[in-house]
């Protein structure tokens, strides 16, 4: 889809990276024009729905399907005895093995797994024909979650394992001590479009549109799956109505659409109900963890001992990793971190915004607070006492960091100077008011990506790339870096995203989008640029070839040597060029790499890089600051202001860098406050699986949110300079809220959500 | 969702006539009906639309007292002005229901016959054994997760909450259900679950809810309602309380009072008890607190539930206060 700029709002600046351009898509969504994957108008549609299982573990035995078949409309019913004849595809982690692939499974593992499908020619009707599929099932015994007592231990995952100096016995000298367990529950993405696509044959090409995080990593799993080349399938996704995660892979849904409209030969669309949403993709694990902080009278830390574990499926391991802030928060002489996975009866968790990390942050975070609170110390002044001067986990010094500035800034603009650092000690007649601080971290991962920039005879710029927008700016972003290098104002810039024929490239997930694709389009736009310009100096009909000059200045739409003299603009210089088109394409791996090393760049995580691979640390930080109001009678808390400072590094728009970091802490205070998947410990089914009942914060919870960049440039993390924004929002948001529950109520709450019934 | 024939009825009779067929359900503002047929709950043969009929979206506020027509939307009700300065329980009961979408369509008729939130009861396919949905078969929520469960009026058949929060404030005020033949206290319309928790009203098929008449009283004009949630809005209660309170001229004797609850109880529940603690007492504050206790004598906690029987009893008393500034801040 192509999408102009709006040519309204802005001001100068706007046009180069680092200005706050309105969203380019803005007036498209906002206008309903904006076409969502399920809204694409396809003929002669079929409609598919999914029969999920009822038990939590066992197998099919049976499926009776005769009054499905009979029922109006039905055109295909399938089930686990069907020869789907798929092949398993390449996981995240690059591993592929040789077997089969059913996607709808005669093992069922949790409550909620698909194990028949019904097509019909409306959705009505394959709805009412799946209510008629009766499965018989033969049970066995399941672990419903990780607070089962069968759940057991789980399995150290020990290249997770972080350890230097002698964590324990430090510990056991330190004259002050803290432990704690800190527990969170299952959480859901919750966006607010479905899972879903609409599948389309024709011969052995396949089309998919499907919202996706990735378009090459997905469109290489169906490929694989139906064993096609990957140029076969054809993935579009040019916007997304919420991801946070769940839309990085293709998934079983997605399988069985694809094979039931190849089978009956005419275009699938199928799509997830809300309830499963919860099950289609998985959410963030449940986690539980044990944190021992040891520290002198004054607060210096001795020693961190971290012991966690996260639930995951028994079919796959996803660690949720309550380890991954611990080791490189503080200065600390002294660490040992474990983590653990506890196979249980769920659908495999999955990546939801700040993995890892956020568990992680409100383990070390809250423990912090409870070691400031038994010092009597200000939590501001023990962090800053423990500032990290480099990474102690990797050895290497921190590309940047400014968690210090973070803190300090953020603490300037809350007030924290004035806190009474004694809990109770603010209130408002029957409410409770509570000041409370934490810390986040995200990671600075990158991958290699591919651009490519066409300039056209009439002169538009236009940038070509697979990559996703998926509300976060990737088209607004893209557009200014182009009119930056070609001088031209936003409005003569076209993006075209969203497209698995395009170039490769990074997932837009792991908050390495960003730095990732703009390195490439940066790289084809300057390479663009220089071939005009050889082009203009020696062109024999270029204008400009005369001026004798050795370089030229593209600028104010004009381009000149160096501001002076004739100029052109850019339609004129392409026409005294004799060119409709010139076409470049330029990607981030090494020169030389091979066609095999591009595809798989662009449809593995195999090329991509975390933050330590260099000589540097590089993470993106936050310090969140919040107040809360704690009905004393009720206990309901509500968040009634925040304060988060960043260090992400150069921001390539602020406005949409704000309003990421905003949609971060939204979502945390969800988490800190609402969210929790229900589990029925009887069947491990989530019984709280719709909208009405797994709670997200309405307007009304979210008060006035200011943010503070306190970044600089970082040419380590990026080339141009940037590090991630997208999930370390979200990081530390829920430790600092139920930190600055302690301070209302004295009441120390260390299991998400924060909820009523733990303060009364 | 099921196949079914839509029917616009031309007059109440007629959508009576058709609405005593089996099988057939009636459509006014469709928020609950929609929402239980995508779950598969109910699954109507015929719906029958009454929102057409003519003259039952009035709203009056007399002498008597206040008559709403059973097709008013909660947000014309909650936005009324005589309402809000008469009857402001009734008012702030809708405006701090469901959503503002859902107040535009949703009817005060159809609030009334709200179903359950209970999570086993909307699941059909995941749980078939539940007493609402299937009489005999059991009940799912019984050992399940009952966080949001009733704690009074429950019995071994069914724990579901009653989920609205206009009918606690009618309840509390002795409003009276017009069924057309009959009148009915809002009271006696909902049911006590005992052995049949599938009935939840007196209403017979065929039988329309035409409106609901509340009396004047100096209660009801000194009234609120207060909704204690997880969620500033969009959410149930996790409990609530409807009170009226009016005081004798010393600004401290009880004269009359009004309390119900919401979202504790499997209907809207009046607490008498409550009432008549208070009713000739000079108030003051520890008083207040251990009457307010009463709310839940008979009350049973089924785990996840428990705090409701902590939180409901303060939430009547902040109510109560909050009628009696005379006693200071209290509140």
């Amino acid at each position: 889809m192509t999408i102009m700029a709006p040519r309204k709002f802005g001001d100068s600046s706007d046009g180069v990276v680092g200005g706050r351009q309105t969203r380019f898509e803005g007036d498209l969504k906002v206008t309903g024009a904006a076409k969502y994957a399920l809204e694409h108008p396809v003929e002669n549609l079929a409609h598919g729905v999914l029969v999920p299982s009822t038990i939590p573990a066992g197998r099919v035995v049976s499926v009776d399907m005769q009054a499905a078949l009979a029922s109006p409309g039905v055109l295909l019913v399938l089930t686990p005895e069907d020869d789907f004849g798929m092949r398993v595809a390449t996981d995240w982690g690059g591993n592929r093995p040789d077997e089969p692939y059913y996607p709808l499974s005669r093992e069922v593992r949790y409550n909620g797994e698909p194990v028949a499908a019904v097509i019909a020619e409306s959705r009505e009707q394959a709805v009412a024909a799946a209510k008629l599929i009766r499965v018989t099932y033969e049970e066995a015994p399941h672990v419903a979650s990780l607070d089962d007592p069968n759940a057991g231990e789980g399995n150290l995952l020990e290249h997770l394992s972080a350890s230097w100096g002698d964590a324990e016995a430090a510990y056991a000298a330190a004259p002050v001590k803290v432990e704690a367990e800190y527990k969170t529950p299952r959480e859901y993405h919750v966006a607010m479009e479905p899972h879903g696509l609409t599948a389309k044959w024709d011969g052995d090409q396949l089309t998919v549109w499907e919202p996706s995080q990735w378009s090459h990593g997905m469109a290489r799993s169906y490929a694989e799956w139906f064993g096609l080349p990957f140029e076969n399938v054809h993935l579009i996704s040019p916007f997304i109505g919420g991801g946070f995660g769940s839309k990085g892979a293709a998934l079983a849904h997605g399988a069985v659409a694809a094979f039931a409209a190849r089978k009956l030969g005419r275009p699938v669309k199928l799509a997830l109900t809300r309830p499963q949403n919860f099950t289609g993709y998985g959410g963030r694990a449940a986690t539980r963890q044990t944190i021992k902080l040891g520290a002198t009278q004054d607060g210096v830390l001795q020693a961190i001992v971290h012991r966690g574990a996260s639930e995951t499926s028994t079919y796959g391991v996803w660690p949720e990793q309550t380890g991954a802030a611990t080791p490189i928060m503080y200065k600390v002489e002294n660490l040992s971190s474990e983590h653990r996975v506890v196979p249980v009866n769920t659908v495999t968790p999955g990546a939801l915004r700040g993995p890892g990390k956020n568990p992680s942050a409100f383990g070390i975070e809250t423990a912090m607070d409870e070691l400031a609170a038994q010092l009597g110390m200000d939590p501001l002044e023990l962090r800053l006492k423990n500032y990290a001067d480099r990474d102690y986990q990797s050895g290497k010094p921190w590309s940047t960091r400014r968690l210090r500035e973070a803190m300090t800034e953020g603490a300037e603009a809350f007030g924290w100077s004035k806190r009474n650092h004694a809990p109770r000690s603010m209130r408002d007649g029957r409410t409770l008011i509570g000041w409370g601080m934490a810390c986040g971290t995200f990671p600075v991962i990158q991958a290699p990506s591919e651009a490519m920039i066409r300039i056209l005879g009439n002169g538009r710029v236009e940038v070509v790339s697979g990559a996703i927008d998926m509300g976060q700016g990737t088209y607004t972003i893209l557009a200014q870096t182009a009119a930056e290098i070609f001088g031209v104002p936003v409005d003569q810039v076209e993006v075209h995203l969203g497209d698995s024929r395009m170039p490769g490239s990074a997932i837009a997930g792991g908050s390495m989008l960003a730095g990732s694709i703009l390195g490439a389009v940066h790289k084809a736009a300057s390479a663009a640029r220089d071939e005009l310009i050889g082009l203009a100096l020696s062109e024999p009909s270029s204008p400009l070839r005369d001026t004798g000059a050795n370089t030229l200045t593209f600028s104010g739409g004009r381009v000149s040597v160096g501001g002076e003299g004739p100029s052109l603009t850019l339609p004129e210089l392409m026409q005294s060029l004799g060119r409709d088109v010139l076409e470049i394409r330029r990607n981030t791996l090494p020169d030389g790499a091979s066609m095999e090393d591009q595809h798989q760049a662009w449809t593995t995580m195999a090329k991509v890089e975390g933050p330590t691979m260099g000589e540097y640390s590089m993470h993106s930080w936050c310090a969140h600051f919040a107040e809360v109001r704690v009905d004393e009678d009720f206990g309901t808390v509500r968040l009634s202001r925040m304060v988060s400072a960043f260090d992400c590094g150069r921001l390539y728009n602020p406005r949409m860098v704000e309003s990421q970091w905003r949609g971060g802490i939204i979502m945390g205070i969800g988490q800190a406050l609402l969210e929790e998947g229900l589990v029925d410990m009887r069947n491990g089914r989530t019984v709280n699986n719709n909208v009405a009942d797994y709670l997200v914060p309405t307007n009304a919870d979210v008060p006035d949110i200011q943010v503070i960049s306190v970044g600089v440039p970082d040419y380590n993390a990026s080339a141009l300079g940037g590090k991630g924004v997208g999930e370390v929002g979200i990081v530390g948001v829920a430790p600092a809220i139920a930190n600055a529950v302690f301070h209302a109520t004295g009441k120390r709450v260390r299991e998400l959500p924060v909820t009523l019934e733990k303060l009364i | 969702m099921k196949d079914f024939s839509y029917l616009r009825a031309a007059s109440a009779e007629e959508a009576s006539r058709a609405a005593q067929q089996a099988g057939a359900m009636l459509l006014a503002g469709g928020t609950t009906l929609l929402d239980l047929a995508k779950c598969g709950v109910t699954e109507p043969d015929t719906v029958v639309d009454i929102t057409r009929l003519a003259g039952l979206d009035t709203i009056n506020v007399g002498e008597g007292g206040l008559t709403i027509g059973a097709l008013a939307t909660m947000s014309a009700v909650a936005d009324h002005p005589e309402v809000k300065t008469q009857f402001p329980a009734i008012a702030q009961s809708l405006s701090l229901a469901a959503s503002a979408q859902l107040r535009n369509m949703a009817t005060i008729g159809g609030n009334l016959l709200q179903r359950t939130r209970c999570a086993y009861f909307r699941d059909p396919q995941a749980f078939p054994a539940c007493n609402k949905r299937a009489p005999g078969s059991g009940c799912s929520a019984l050992g399940g997760v009952t966080r949001n469960h009733a704690v009074l009026g429950t019995s071994e058949k069914c724990i579901a909450t009653y989920p609205g929060d206009l009918a606690v404030a009618l309840v509390a005020f002795d409003a009276v259900v017009d069924l057309g033949t009959r009148q009915v206290p809002v009271d006696d319309f909902f049911l006590p679950y005992g052995e049949a928790p599938e009935r939840e009203t007196l209403l017979q098929p065929g039988e329309i809810i035409r409106g609901i008449t509340v009396p004047a009283s100096v209660a009801a004009r000194q009234s609120v309602y207060l909704k204690v949630r997880d969620r500033q809005s969009y959410e149930f209660a996790a409990a609530s309380a409807a009170v009226g309170l009016e005081l004798e001229a010393d600004g401290r004797t009880v004269s009359d009072i009004h309390v119900a609850l919401g979202g504790v109880a499997t209907k809207p529940w009046r607490a008498l008890a409550v009432e008549q603690a208070l009713i000739g007492k000079a108030l003051d504050a520890d008083l207040v607190r251990s009457a307010s206790r009463l709310s839940m004598e008979g009350a049973v906690s089924h785990g996840d539930n428990a705090y409701k029987i902590e939180l409901a009893p303060r939430v009547v008393a902040r109510a109560i206060l909050q009628l009696a500034p005379s006693l200071g801040d209290l509140a």
